[in-house]
């Protein structure tokens, strides 16, 4: 934690970041003139209401999409200018929903993200079998490893998938809504995982995330977006305020702290108008909805 | 690979590898199963081939034809196996190698078993062309061949540019072809309808795909153009493999999706239409060689040199089969094909239905 705030940095100063980006699909245009510096060694979490083009963003950062106008730069050159294979040493994604090939075990699924680190005469090497025990073992899959992916639960499944990309072992990982299908605990389980990648791996993260509350407790640089726009960036106990919350997702909120972590903790206000269906609620009752979406 | 064991539950056999150290830090990981898997098939390769050279109407003793093969033997049984049976039992062996490979492909770039090119509109296409030259120039054999590749090739064309949409998915990529397949079809009936009876009798043979009085012309020219294109299919059946985790994972990985998927479907019309302009359209090999390839060796991906052995090893079988079950009389292998073939792809979309892919 006691580094130098990411905000006040300049964006050269970090690997990786995007000027006046502009991101389409076909003819719609989901992101326009966008400037964003990703911190280096930050944990940044991107949230935002659906279609508000985060996932988009983190597709753009890695390469995925090409801009229409701007460009994402990693150590300063434009990420599409450089060979792909060099860029993928230097920076893993998990995009959303991979699919796995009928039939593959789990180390050979994690053994293929050494892929960038291979050649055609080079095609394994002691560093790959390490990579991916080191890959295995923190995400504790090892004694999955001679199983089928397709026997697995989500969870599981889940884990697997960010052991293949740790194994390609870059600096920089970007994780497209690693969460998503993973029950409460597993969420905890795989943003835990994230959040050591960091301090005890020293990666930088970069994470799409639905959940605002796992965003504040696990953020340590958050960027809010609202319809290809940032609204706001920066710690989230710094940032997170009502009024933020309102403007980026049309919900009325109050923000309290997390007893556990001293994060903020978005709790959703009660929809005092007579509710589509839902039970009216008592008096006094208002601080305790269930936070979730 | 570490080999720590799970549970107990439903668990697959930890895969033993062998790492072969080049030297200079350079290594390549093997896998034992494949490897004996390709020597299975070899082995029963050779078999199958010695015995096709020996029966016949004139019977060569298994240790005459391998003496024969090696230099020796006397000048009659040196005729009949070197002249007579050989060429037919190599061109069976690189056709359907090339068969094996190409379907290899074509599944890998769908992703889906049903993707191989007998199913996708390529050999209807081909039997289009070679029609158009049988029935209307009344050309050679050579023309033939040369008609089936252009028919190949063109109709692998415009599947290609009708399923493009900023790249090719699977999914449409097949059913475009079956679309087209059922076109063409319709077109290759038409011709025959309007064709003399010794016309449609050639056409008919052409059609069904056959092996019969293949000769060293032949040979060589398979064999040429499957020199060329096997030693390219290699490296890109290691690169098909990582396109299976999907375009962004690949991508991701540092790969070029489409320039790998454009390539890979240009050797795999080459290996195609070679086997088809040689043999006709032999159905089944294409389908089935990739797919039993892949569950003897377990291993996800093209199985580009298991898929070559197995598809060699089906087409010369079956061939044996064709000549030898209703002997003296001799069907064309596209028969014996077929009909393993149906009973295949029934099996096959059964199972993709069940799975709810169908």
């Amino acid at each position: 934690m006691g580094r130098k705030t990411p905000t006040q940095r300049q964006p050269g100063d970090n690997r990786l970041h995007a000027a006046e980006l502009t991101l389409a699909y076909e003819q719609r245009t989901i992101i326009t003139d966008l400037d964003v510096s990703i911190p280096d060694h930050e944990f940044t979490v991107i949230v935002g209401a659906n279609g508000c083009g985060k996932s988009t963003l983190l597709r753009g950062l890695a390469r995925m999409l090409t801009p229409h106008r701007g460009a994402v730069y990693l150590d300063g050159q434009a990420i599409g200018s450089l060979p792909s294979k060099q860029v993928a040493r230097q920076l893993g994604l998990l995009p959303q929903g991979p699919i796995a090939p009928d039939g593959i075990t789990v180390a050979d699924l994690v053994g293929r993200g050494r892929y960038p680190h291979q050649g055609l005469l080079r095609q394994w090497s002691q560093a790959d079998e390490a990579a991916i025990d080191q890959a295995m073992a923190a995400t504790g899959v090892q004694e999955y490893a001679d199983r089928y992916l397709d026997e697995l639960s989500g969870g599981q499944r889940q884990r697997v998938w960010v052991a293949m990309v740790l194994a390609q072992q870059t600096p920089i990982v970007l994780l497209d809504e690693p969460t998503t299908y993973l029950d409460i605990a597993h969420q905890i389980e795989l943003l835990d995982l994230c959040a050591a990648l960091r301090t005890e791996h020293d990666r930088t993260l970069v994470v799409v995330l639905h959940d605002l509350n796992h965003a504040c407790r696990y953020a340590t640089h958050l960027i809010v977006m609202r319809e290809g726009r940032i609204l706001a960036q920066g710690r989230p106990g710094e940032i997170v305020t009502a009024e933020l919350i309102e403007a980026a997702f049309g919900l009325a909120c109050r923000i309290i702290t997390d007893p556990e972590s001293g994060t903020p903790l978005v709790i959703p206000r009660v929809n005092k108008t007579p509710a589509r269906g839902g039970a009216e609620p008592h008096a006094g009752a208002e601080a305790l909805t269930p936070s979730e979406r | 690979m570490s080999a720590l064991l799970a549970d107990g539950t439903r668990t697959g056999r930890p895969r033993r590898r062998v790492v072969a150290h080049l030297g200079g830090g350079y290594a390549v990981r093997l896998d034992v199963r494949t490897w004996l898997v390709g020597a299975v098939l070899l082995a029963a390769l050779a078999v199958v081939s010695v015995v096709t050279l020996s029966t016949g109407d004139y019977h060569v003793p298994p240790a005459d034809v391998v003496r024969t093969l090696l230099g020796g033997g006397d000048p009659g049984d040196s005729f009949v196996v070197r002249t007579l049976r050989l060429p037919r039992l190599l061109t069976g062996l690189l056709v359907g190698a090339a068969l094996g490979v190409g379907g290899g492909i074509f599944q890998s770039v769908s992703r889906n078993p049903l993707g191989s090119p007998d199913i996708i509109g390529f050999d209807t296409g081909a039997a289009s062309g070679a029609l158009v030259v049988i029935l209307a120039l009344h050309g050679s054999m050579a023309e033939i061949a040369a008609g089936s590749v252009i028919g190949g090739v063109g109709t692998a064309v415009l599947v290609y540019l009708l399923a493009m949409r900023k790249g090719v998915q699977g999914y449409r990529l097949i059913l475009v072809g079956i679309g087209i397949a059922a076109l063409l079809a319709s077109v290759n009936s038409y011709l025959l309808t309007r064709a003399s009876v010794t016309d449609a009798q050639s056409a008919a043979v052409w059609l069904t795909g056959s092996l019969n009085g293949r000769g060293w012309s032949q040979v060589r020219a398979v064999a040429l153009a499957v020199a060329v294109l096997l030693p390219l299919a290699v490296p890109l059946g290691r690169l098909l493999r990582m396109l299976e985790l999907g375009d962004d994972t690949a991508r991701a990985l540092g790969l070029a999706p489409e320039r790998i998927r454009l390539s890979a479907i240009v050797v795999g019309v080459g290996l195609t239409a070679t086997a088809t302009a040689c043999a006709g359209p032999i159905v089944f090999i294409a389908l089935a060689a990739p797919q039993i390839a892949r569950r003897l060796t377990k291993v996800p991906g093209p199985n580009v040199v298991p898929a070559a052995l197995t598809g060699a090893l089906l087409l010369v079988a079956a061939d044996l089969a064709a000549q030898r079950v209703f002997d003296p009389k001799q069907l064309p292998v596209g028969i014996a094909t077929g009909v393993l073939g149906g009973l295949y792809l029934a099996w096959l979309l059964g199972r993709e239905w069940r799975r709810g892919r169908g």
